[in-house]
């Protein structure tokens, strides 16, 4: 039994929750207790706000998803500031937030009754018949419509901040905190590159923060060592290399002929336009959470995995009281042992594909639990008005159809859609590397040698925008993309060259058994003739 | 590759690796692994002293010589996969479980525990006798639970008396 206020758990077996001071924010008006340190998102979240917005057209209601900034559901006006994704922002003394695009507000919205009657008097697709007999009447319409769609209202505050230039030059930039670019910046400044590292967070660790259990792979890559505390080891073997430059709060917008444009927040008044002019440039962005198609998969309740967890292992905050996981994947079987682990209940596990896609240990651990796994089964729909009640869930056919009369009702209140990721990868896109989609890989990726160097000269990938896989992946892969970026530089000589070599056959290794099978065939895909090393 | 268990989430009796001799369990602990499945993954591999875990490769599952396993705990402290069991006979006809645990309350010498099998299912109560608090292995409690004998191969997982399911 694990205690929990005011939506916030006070004990976790494996964390330790550290709050700030308290703070009082304001939600369309009224006081709502937070903690410093928390987001907007996960304060609202603890206090029972589950209707964050309201969608584009019909007004349905939308609550977090993503929970890091990916999926833009959990926007609100904030100090005036309008399309404010709060899961990004935290939480300041006397902060005023409120939700748009819903009159009086997003929770009770009165154009949410267009929910109801649109599909009767105006099913869809029918703007491109209606109204167009006379252009004054579809003028008058198209006015109508923006009204109510479009996000938010013109920003009532100025942002009075002061950004000033700063142009800096550095051998090695490394975009991404994650463990596949802290291991980058490690390996290649340990061999003597200059090295800048940025972060759009104020933490470094990128996904592994919020992942409590202990990791699988060697013990080199530290193994059996919980995937919080290896963000701690990363980041302390990163601060002890002189070289190597750390600024968090850094957003890199784009990268132009090996130059990097960056933001860097330096406090709410003051901040840096960064022009980095890097030699060599790794992107290690990580990736977004993908969701799935089913009956009311955008209502309140209905959340990522990763999001979840965020709430759940970062900020401390409990998601509900009983929640049904959608993909057995490993996100799926692990976020459902630490659901259980913040006493939540876990209602089923389902599986559209015949067995369980993630490791059987990571599925004995919760089956032996209780939890029922549901294999060759899907969600058909979430059920509730304004957030999750229930589910539906079928059996599936050899042809992947719901058989009829396999319904089953399913009672939660919040639905984890488990169901992948894909590779952040908008950087490269306009870094003009060659793109291709590969779906062993989880989406779109960049052709990259052996080395993980992309099309564009100078410019490497590691981890999961380079191809969906896990920490253990990114760290090796980092280490390549890091001590390769370094050696062609002329750091490191012959000792580098050779922990290059090894690197690269340590992660062959690694992908050799049935589970790296897919990623290997992904790869023969996507990657493109190397230069050896010379 | 049977996919039987990846079905079902559990292991059947057909599928569980060998079990050790009566007199091995009766000298003293044995790590008992039920981790069937090539995934990359080797630290019980890596800790163990004794040489007692063969593994291949990276990829390749444990398997444990019970006769140059010396009971030492090293591989059940780190496996993430909660795969690994300490399995004994004792001489007054009782026997021992040893597993991770990871949630709250922590258990404590003399707890009285419900006892679950690999599909969940309740199967008898037990007394912890022995644990390795959580602060001593980085919040990975290892719990020692005294069981009738014929359960050892049964019991995989434990609650508090008087905590809902
Ligand atoms: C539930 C779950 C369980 C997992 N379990 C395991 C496991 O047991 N073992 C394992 O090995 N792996 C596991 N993983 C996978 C692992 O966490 C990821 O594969 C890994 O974190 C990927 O690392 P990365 O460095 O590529 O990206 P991330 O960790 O996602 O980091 C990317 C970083 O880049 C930053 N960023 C993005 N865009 C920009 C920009 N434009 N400017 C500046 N910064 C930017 C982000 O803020 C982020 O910090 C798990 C993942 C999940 C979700
Ligand atoms: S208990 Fe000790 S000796 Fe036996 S397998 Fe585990 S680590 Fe090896
Ligand atoms: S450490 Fe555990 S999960 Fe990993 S291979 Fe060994 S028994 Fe299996
Ligand atoms: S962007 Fe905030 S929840 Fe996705």
């Amino acid at each position: 039994m694990v205690k929990t206020e005011s939506g916030r758990l006070q004990e976790h077996p494996i964390v330790d929750f550290k709050r700030g001071g308290e703070v009082t924010i304001y939600f369309n008006g009224q006081p709502i207790k937070a903690y410093e340190g928390e987001t907007v998102a996960a304060a609202l979240y603890a206090a029972g706000v589950r209707v964050f917005s309201r969608s584009f057209r019909w007004h349905r209601p939308r609550g977090f998803f993503c929970a890091i900034g990916k999926c833009s559901a959990c926007m609100m006006e904030v100090d005036g500031i309008p399309n404010v994704r709060t899961c990004k922002v935290y939480v300041r003394d006397g902060m005023q937030v409120r939700t748009q695009s819903g009159l009086p507000d997003a929770e009770k919205d009165v154009f949410s009754i267009l929910d109801d009657v649109i599909d009767k008097v105006f099913p869809h697709g029918s703007h491109y018949s209606k109204f167009t007999t006379s252009k004054r009447a579809r003028e008058f319409m198209v006015k109508r419509m923006r009204k109510f769609t479009g996000f938010g209202n013109p920003p009532r505050a100025v942002f009075q901040g002061k950004a000033e230039l700063e142009e800096t030059e550095t051998d090695v930039l490394v975009v991404g905190g994650g463990p596949g670019g802290m291991s980058a910046a490690i390996n290649a400044g340990k061999y003597g590159a200059k090295v800048l590292l940025v972060d759009e967070n104020a933490f470094l660790g990128g996904q592994l923060v919020k992942q409590t259990h202990r990791f699988f792979g060697s013990a080199k890559e530290r193994a059996g060592t919980r995937g919080i505390r290896i963000a701690g080891i990363l980041e302390e073997e990163l601060n002890s290399i002189e070289n190597v430059e750390v600024r968090k709060e850094t957003r890199v917008f784009g990268i132009y002929n090996g130059e990097a444009g960056a933001y860097q927040r330096l406090d709410d008044e003051n901040g840096k336009l960064l022009k980095i002019r890097a030699k060599k440039i790794v992107v290690a962005t990580g990736a977004y959470e993908r969701t799935l198609i089913f009956e009311n998969n955008d209502l309140p309740g209905v959340y990522g995995a990763g999001g979840v967890q965020t709430l759940m292992n970062v900020y401390g905050i409990k998601p509900g009281d009983m929640g049904l996981i959608v993909g057995s994947g490993n996100v799926g079987l692990i976020l459902t042992y630490q659901l259980m682990q913040a006493g939540v209940n876990v209602a089923a596990i389902v599986e559209a594909m015949p067995r369980i896609g993630g490791y059987f240990v990571h599925a004995a651990k919760v089956r032996r639990l209780g939890v029922p796994i549901y294999v060759r089964h899907t969600i058909l729909k979430a059920k509730g008005r304004k957030s999750v009640e229930g589910a539906v869930i079928a059996k599936l056919d050899d042809k992947w159809q719901p058989i009829p009369g396999t319904e089953k009702e399913i009672k939660c209140d919040f639905i984890c859609v488990a169901v992948g990721l894909s590779p952040t990868h908008e950087l490269l896109y306009q870094a003009g590397c060659e793109m291709k989609f590969v779906p062993e890989l989880g989406g779109i990726v960049p052709l990259r040698s052996r080395f993980n160097e992309t099309s564009v000269k100078g410019l490497y990938v590691a981890g999961d925008v380079a191809g969906i896989e896990e920490a253990t992946a990114a760290i090796m892969e980092g280490r390549v993309a890091g001590i390769h970026a370094a050696v062609t530089l002329g750091y490191g000589g012959e000792e580098a060259k050779k922990e290059l070599e090894e690197a690269v056959k340590e992660i062959e290794e690694f992908r050799a058994g049935p589970f790296g099978e897919r990623i290997v065939n992904g790869l023969k895909k996507c990657t493109l003739e190397s230069e050896v090393v010379s | 590759m049977s996919l039987g268990y990846l079905e079902r989430g559990y292991l059947e009796k057909d599928e569980l690796p060998p079990f050790p001799s009566k007199e091995r369990l009766k000298k003293k602990a044995v790590a008992y692994i039920e981790c069937p499945q090539p995934i990359p993954c080797s630290p019980c591999f890596e800790s163990c002293p004794a040489n007692a875990i063969e593994m291949k490769n990276i990829n390749d599952p444990p398997k444990v010589d019970y006769e140059k396993c010396t009971g030492c705990m090293k591989c059940i402290r780190v496996c993430p996969g909660l795969a690994i069991f300490m399995l004994r006979l004792r001489d007054d006809g009782m026997g021992e479980v040893t597993l991770q645990y990871e949630f709250l309350p922590w258990l404590k010498k003399g707890d009285r525990v419900k006892l679950y099998n690999r599909k969940g299912e309740e199967i008898g109560e037990g007394v912890v006798n022995w644990v390795l608090p959580p602060e001593r292995n980085d919040n990975t409690s290892l719990v020692r639970v005294e069981v009738p004998a014929e359960l050892i191969f049964e019991v995989r997982a434990v609650r508090p008396v008087g905590v809902k399911a």
